[in-house]
């Protein structure tokens, strides 16, 4: 039986302004297969998404769909043709109904009317919710108030009532629980039964080696080969992703850990968090983990004073902390790397040099008025030691790639000299090769004495990383584990309340 | 130089207009190009300069300012007030324009300890200021303000020729300038705008930098309102009305964008000019003010069209 493809790229290029992003690359959908898409970030992953959906228009190279060539100049005319992209940030209006959302932009009416027929939308909706065995999605819940997981199933529904045939997903699991990413998996397994292929952005290894059948790599816009995964290895894609042996993923951590440095005690906040107490030595990195919802970054926000405390104290080398506001914290020498990046960590269309400048006003300020001579070298400094891929200083973040927009971040913090630096999920959305990159940074510090406390819903970056975790479930501590007697097993049990 | 055209775009495209307007009225008018009407034109713009520099610093950190002209009516008025009963007309200008600075630090404190949204907290404060005004002055102008030399050198003195509420100007533009590029408080202006979140998350005291720059702004205002009074030597209470849109006007002409952040003070000097040439060029040229708020609408529409455009 000949093997039908889908979608057949062959050779596509594209550059902007010069700088060229795809270098003929290759890349084909058969029907009913999930073709996994990976390369680090700034590959061309996106860019090659959006040439395909008509975002942008190609500058060589061909695109057939279903055999004929295609050469879509909008995203709408893509999913006439049964290609969909489902967003890392999801499509959802949240103070619509879920039936609304399913149906925006083609509503049904009652004839030409105009007159939304409610009734046969809700129909439908509850119809295809079934289908796709997420019964429990009621068409009039607001899609507001449903988990990421749920209103990421309400989009794949919508996608199947415009006949998909092939999904795009970016990212889909960066927000999933452990127990949504199954649910997820289940859909998409049932979905490749009935014939419908899905392309699978992500940067997660071991997932994609759970549902993918094939695999494409990209590197700088290159491509690099598809592999099917049946044939292929953990080790070798990592190879043909960062063009080296990268050795082990988390480097070896051996350095003497000190004294207590920090102490959290008793620390609340009504309906969040409860008695929260934890201690961090010099040294030490304690990762934090837990499922979604658990309130682990409500506890670090609130012991930097971005959140108000109820009760409780923070201590640093037995002194203790004003609480009330960041200012305080960071004086202290205690700095906050946000698990949002884009809508905590940066001020997105500012430079590096202004981002960076942000936490280091005392540095490099004199009287209140800038000095820009020490701004420019502390800037540099920064951005030689973490090796922040860029044309400059004066380089807008924005324009960054994920991994090198975290590496500002970091930087921003490291240039007030921490002594304690919490770390909400460091590597989300990072490539493998900055993962690690950012792994050693934390292991420098560490040797240094900076005591560092790492949230991670990653299970093998918890346990390859941490001296010791501390695992939350519904707002309290229901484990600490040595970094020897951890395991995922261990540590799911404590996340979901178990003993 | 590449770097420095690209790190000034958003100014080049209003200071080209400015230029060819400036050229097209020059030829249409045998008055416009003069001297005399050049140093007119520059302190007929000074007013609005002055209070189109506050709104600038409100607009970066993405709020907005609707009761700059009723600060300004409510703040000359005061001072008016304490002029005719007698006191020092340099005093009496000093303690104005702390006025203007508790006005704009009402309207920071709303918006910044009360978390109302800037529109709603300025447009009720805008209506209450210009009711208290007018409960003040009983509705009728106050008049005979001074006839000291020092007070009426503020709104209608030369100094080397130049109108000094155009050297005000000036001197209020470099120093402005200087705070927003150069000094701690105008990174926090910018980054505020940029990502109040991540700002706050930074160790930046958010709110009280809005708070100093409702102040400033309402201190401008105020400033300008002097300037006005100095002039007719009378407050009236009906001053400043409708100054907020010119003032925003000159901000958004000048490359400001209201959704903070991204900005600069030059720009709305531009601005501010650009609507100054306007209105002087069709006075000259005998247009009715009719016709001229319709050309000054499409200015403002063209302006923010052309910023939309080169975004992309």
């Amino acid at each position: 039986m000949a093997i039908t493809s889908i979608i057949e790229m062959d050779n596509i290029s594209k550059s902007f302004s010069g700088n060229q992003v795809l270098k003929g690359v290759n890349f084909d959908v058969r029907k009913g297969e999930i073709h996994a898409l990976m390369g680090e970030n700034g590959a061309g992953k996106s860019t090659l998404v959006k040439v395909l959906t008509g975002i942008h228009s190609r500058d060589n190279g061909i695109i057939k769909v279903k055999g004929k060539e295609a050469h879509f100049t909008n995203p709408k005319q893509a999913e006439k043709q049964g290609i969909i992209v489902i967003h890392q940030e999801l499509n959802i209006i949240p103070h619509l109904t879920v039936a609304q959302n399913m149906f925006l932009g083609k509503e049904i009416t009652y004839g030409k009317s105009g007159i939304l027929n409610t009734k046969k939308i809700n129909e439908l909706t509850k119809k295809s919710l079934h289908e796709l065995g997420v019964g429990n999605i009621k068409p009039d819940d607001l899609a507001g108030e449903l988990s990421v997981g749920k209103q990421q199933m309400v989009e794949i529904a919508r996608a199947l009532a415009t006949n998909a045939e092939v999904i795009i997903m970016d990212e889909p699991t960066a927000a999933l629980t452990d127990r949504e990413i199954e649910s997820l998996f289940k859909v998409i397994q049932s979905l490749k039964q009935q014939g419908v292929s899905f392309v699978y952005i992500s940067h997660r290894m071991e997932e994609i080696f759970e549902i993918c059948d094939r695999i494409t790599i990209l590197r700088d816009g290159q491509y690099i080969g598809t592999e099917n995964i049946a044939d292929t290895s953990f080790e070798k894609v990592v190879k043909m992703m960062v063009g080296r042996e990268l050795g082990d993923r988390f480097p070896a951590k051996n350095n003497p850990i000190g004294d207590v440095i920090f102490q959290v005690e008793n620390l609340s906040s009504k309906g969040v968090f409860h008695n929260i107490s934890f201690v961090v030595k010099e040294g030490e990195i304690l990762g934090v983990a837990g499922l979604m919802g658990a309130g682990r970054t409500e506890v670090m926000e609130t012991i930097f004073g971005y959140r108000k405390k109820e009760s409780g104290t923070v201590k640093l080398k037995g002194k203790v902390l004003n609480t009330s506001h960041p200012g305080n914290l960071i004086d202290a020498g205690i700095g906050f790397i946000t698990e949002d990046r884009k809508g905590k960590g940066l001020v997105l269309h500012s430079t590096i040099r202004e981002n960076i400048s942000l936490t280091n006003f005392k540095t490099i300020s004199n009287g209140g008025v800038i000095v820009n001579s020490k701004e420019k070298m502390l800037v540099d400094d920064l951005i030689e030691q973490l090796h922040v891929k860029t044309t400059g200083r004066e380089q807008v973040v924005q324009s960054l790639s994920g991994g090198n927009q975290q590496k500002v971040v970091i930087s921003k913090w490291l240039g007030i000299n921490p002594r304690v630096l919490i770390l909400d999920e460091p590597t989300r959305g990072v490539d493998i090769g900055a993962k690690k990159e950012i792994y050693t940074i934390m292991n420098e510090l560490t040797k240094n004495g900076v005591a560092i406390i790492m949230i991670s819903s990653e299970l093998p970056e918890v346990l390859g990383v941490s001296d010791r975790i501390m695992v939350m479930h519904e707002g309290k501590i229901s484990a600490f584990l040595n970094r020897n007697e951890a395991t995922q097993e261990k540590i799911m049990t404590a996340a979901t309340g178990g003993n | 130089m590449k770097n420095y055209i690209k790190n000034n775009l958003s100014i080049i495209g209003p200071l080209v207009g400015l230029i060819i307007f400036s050229i097209i009225l020059g030829f249409m008018s045998n008055n416009f190009l003069t001297l005399n009407n050049i140093l007119n034109l520059f302190r007929q713009v000074s007013v609005n300069a002055l209070i189109a520099f506050g709104m600038t610093f409100v607009i970066l950190t993405a709020g907005i300012d609707l009761s700059v002209g009723s600060t300004l009516a409510l703040g000359s008025a005061l001072t008016a007030g304490l002029l005719t009963s007698g006191m020092d007309p340099l005093l009496a200008v000093l303690i104005g324009l702390l006025i203007g600075l508790a006005l704009g630090a009402i309207n920071g404190l709303i918006i910044a300890k009360g978390k109302v949204a800037p529109f709603i907290a300025t447009l009720a404060t805008m209506t209450i200021y210009r009711g208290v005004t007018l409960v003040y002055t009983d509705g009728k102008p106050i008049t005979g303000l001074s006839d000291s030399f020092t007070f009426e050198m503020i709104g209608g003195g030369y100094v080397f020729g130049i109108p000094f509420p155009v050297i005000l100007m000036f001197i209020a533009f470099i120093i402005l300038y200087f705070v927003l590029r150069k000094t701690v408080f105008g990174r926090q202006v910018y980054a505020i705008g940029g990502n109040e979140e991540a700002a706050k998350l930074s160790g930046i005291k958010a709110d009280r930098v809005k708070i100093w720059v409702y102040s400033l702004t309402g201190m401008l205002s105020v400033l300008a309102g002097i300037i006005i009074s100095s002039r007719l030597n009378s407050a009236q209470p009906t001053a400043g009305t409708t100054y907020e849109l010119d003032a925003i006007a000159a901000v958004v002409i000048g490359g400001t964008s209201l959704a903070g952040g991204k900005g600069k003070i030059v720009g709305t000097l531009i601005g501010a000019l650009i609507i100054g040439v306007i209105d002087n060029g069709l006075n000259l040229l005998n247009v009715s003010s009719f016709y001229q708020q319709i050309v000054k609408g499409g200015i403002i529409l063209l302006a923010v069209l052309l910023d939309r455009s080169s975004d992309k």
